[in-house]
């Protein structure tokens, strides 16, 4: 503001200076803005794509006209994936996976976060780093064994745990408990002792501290845990590949994989519509809930 | 601490006293052992054992009968499509990580120069890629590369360019699948530096600016060491995720064109899980571990300095 006021009457060399400062300063916010203009048009291109897509039948889809623009709109593709049995089967599967196992990281990865940052004992610092050293194991690493090992306990024991959507409610965890535990250490760890000492004085037992006090002062935190554990399961996608095959067990992201695309038929619109109907929960999750989303993001490598 | 307060008050006999601690003592440790317990068990249960198990399945045969020590590692050795993994998996993840944290350093600067109050919705437009389900947004990749309706095509033969065989290719279908990882990961890098960057005081660049520094010099000399930590830490983890990633390469080229671009992750589902051989693709799998190793070490010896630092 200054700078600019002074500009307008400048006359001293001195002065000058500040005008010429101020002016660099704007050509760097307009090319500030210029690149960030062409960065968000590469980022947001394929999801625009995608609805572009998904409001298109499939004679203009394969029709040689401008694939960015979308002539006769329609929501046909919308009415036929919200009516087919099928695809509403694996959008419930995913929703009750993703719900349940947020459920149970949190019972597990919560008890756990307190026990390791406020109850030191025999090796909690280990543990803590293990468990850090178990959210660097990637899935890639443990799909093939864990294959076999369910197949032996299918030998063994006669349970049938392959092709049963519910036996991702078992392998889901092992991919969001670490990080869940990792961040809520950090969140807890953040909280003054004086606060429990006060309450244990008080005559609270460590339950009643743990949700009397802890997790109402790190619900942010918590909150950060429950959209990262929702939004992995929601996402993944190589232990439902490896795992379920029929079309009634399996979830949103293998399910539009396997059966919307049928051997060299694509059926592009119905397929975008699928993905992005299947990409929609998240983003809600994000659109509202942003600044927990990127403290979830963040607190992996910063807290700690 | 919490016990001493606690034990403070009861004045009784010197023994009793202390056989009352140990027993709260001991409670304590108990309650905090119950409550780590399911994450005990699921961490050996589902991810050590299964790790210890497939260094046992690599030594198998096929039908996983027989011990064959390191046959199926010498069989990967002889083999030119494994070297060929190697080189498409290191090739990947290294240029991948790069490309992402460029990208990523640079995109952080301009959200950071523009005025605060425009900040948020940048940030927030900026990291949907990271938001949606990689599955997802590699099947509209998918529809961008395709061969016949390629809408990038469409764009390119505007400036009589193309039409370029995204995933036909070997050179253009690596190019496309580094492409789409970077599409996907940029943004993550971008919210850890731009958290970086907000943590750099003021001050330092009042300092830098009286000292007469140029644009280059508070680059050099505040930001970079000021980020070194966030940046470096970003990347290991990075490393880690891109070289073990599955969804990218199995959507858009399932490994082909002639396994141009299998990575190890991919590779080892092919021959694992599609060619049944379990042991084979569990020794695949296993030459990720060193990296992934390299990677954690660095990573857990910066942990541990940070932790040292706040105590």
């Amino acid at each position: 503001m200054t700078a600019a006021s002074i500009t307008t009457r400048a006359t001293s060399p001195g002065v000058r200076k500040y005008g010429s400062m101020s002016r660099d300063r704007r050509w760097a916010l307009r090319w500030s803005y210029f690149f960030l203009t062409l960065f968000a048009i590469f980022f947001l291109m394929p999801p625009v794509y995608m609805l572009i897509t998904s409001l298109k039948t499939s004679a203009e889809i394969s029709a040689a006209t401008n694939p960015w623009w979308v002539q006769n709109p329609t929501l046909s593709n919308y009415a036929e994936l919200l009516t087919s049995r099928m695809y509403l089967t694996f959008f419930l599967n995913s929703a009750l996976v993703s719900v349940i196992v947020v459920t149970i990281t949190m019972l597990i990865s919560v008890p756990a976060a307190f026990a390791l940052s406020r109850m030191r004992f025999w090796g909690s610092a280990t543990l803590a780093t293990g468990v850090f050293l178990t959210y660097l194991i990637p899935e890639t690493l443990l799909f093939i064994p864990l294959f076999k090992m369910f197949a032996l306990v299918n030998e063994h024991l006669g349970i049938q745990l392959i092709n049963r959507w519910w036996v991702l409610l078992l392998l889901y965890p092992t991919l969001t408990v670490p990080f869940c535990t990792w961040i809520m250490i950090g969140y807890f760890a953040s909280i003054p002792k004086e606060l429990d000492e006060a309450a244990i004085i008080d005559g609270a037992s460590w339950f009643q501290t743990l949700t009397r006090i802890f997790i109402p002062v790190a619900l942010p935190g918590l909150i950060a845990a429950t959209i990262f554990a929702f939004t992995v399961s929601w996402a993944q996608f190589l232990y439902p590949l490896v795992f379920t095959t029929s079309t009634d067990q399996l979830v949103l992201p293998v399910g539009i994989i396997t059966t919307l695309i049928k051997g060299d038929v694509f059926n592009w619109g119905q397929i975008m519509t699928g993905a992005l109907l299947g990409a929609a929960p998240p983003l809600i999750i994000y659109a509202f809930l942003m600044d927990y989303y990127i403290a979830g993001l963040t607190a992996g490598a910063t807290k700690g | 601490m919490v016990d001493a307060a606690l034990e403070a008050p009861a004045l009784g006999g010197g023994t009793r006293r202390r056989s009352a601690l140990r027993k709260a003592m001991q409670r304590k440790s108990t309650i905090a052992f119950l409550m780590t317990l399911p994450l005990l068990l699921l961490v050996v249960l589902l991810v050590l054992y299964p790790a210890l198990y497939s260094v046992h399945l690599a030594t198998l045969n096929k039908s996983m009968e027989r011990f064959v020590g390191f046959g199926n590692f010498l069989f990967l050795f002889k083999r030119e499509t494994f070297w060929m993994v190697v080189q498409q998996s290191c090739i990947f993840a290294i240029t991948a990580v790069i490309f992402k944290a460029l990208i990523g350093f640079i995109v952080a600067h301009f959200v950071h120069n523009i005025p605060s109050r425009g900040q948020r919705k940048w940030r927030g437009m900026l990291l949907v890629p990271w938001v949606i389900p990689p599955a997802m947004s590699c099947l509209a990749w998918l529809w961008l590369f395709d061969p016949s309706y390629s809408a990038l095509n469409w764009l390119l033969a505007l400036f009589d360019v193309g039409p370029i065989p995204w995933t036909g290719e070997a050179y253009w279908a690596r190019f496309s699948v580094i492409l789409v990882n970077v599409w996907i990961g940029a943004p993550f890098f971008m919210i850890m530096y731009l958290a970086a960057l907000k943590s750099v005081p003021e001050q330092l660049y009042e300092a830098a600016a009286i000292d007469g520094a140029n644009w280059w010099q508070r680059m050099w000399y505040v930001t970079l060491p000021m980020m070194r930590n966030i940046m470096a830490i970003t990347a290991l983890f990075s490393l880690i995720v891109t070289f073990a990633n599955f969804d990218i390469v199995r959507i858009l080229t399932a490994g082909g064109p002639i396994d141009r671009t299998h990575v190890f992750a991919t590779w080892a589902f092919w021959i694992g899980i599609q060619g049944n051989d379990i042991p084979l693709g569990a020794s695949v799998s296993l030459f990720m571990v060193p990296i992934l190793t390299v990677a954690a070490v660095f990573i857990l010896r910066d942990i541990n300095r940070r932790a040292g630092e706040m105590s």
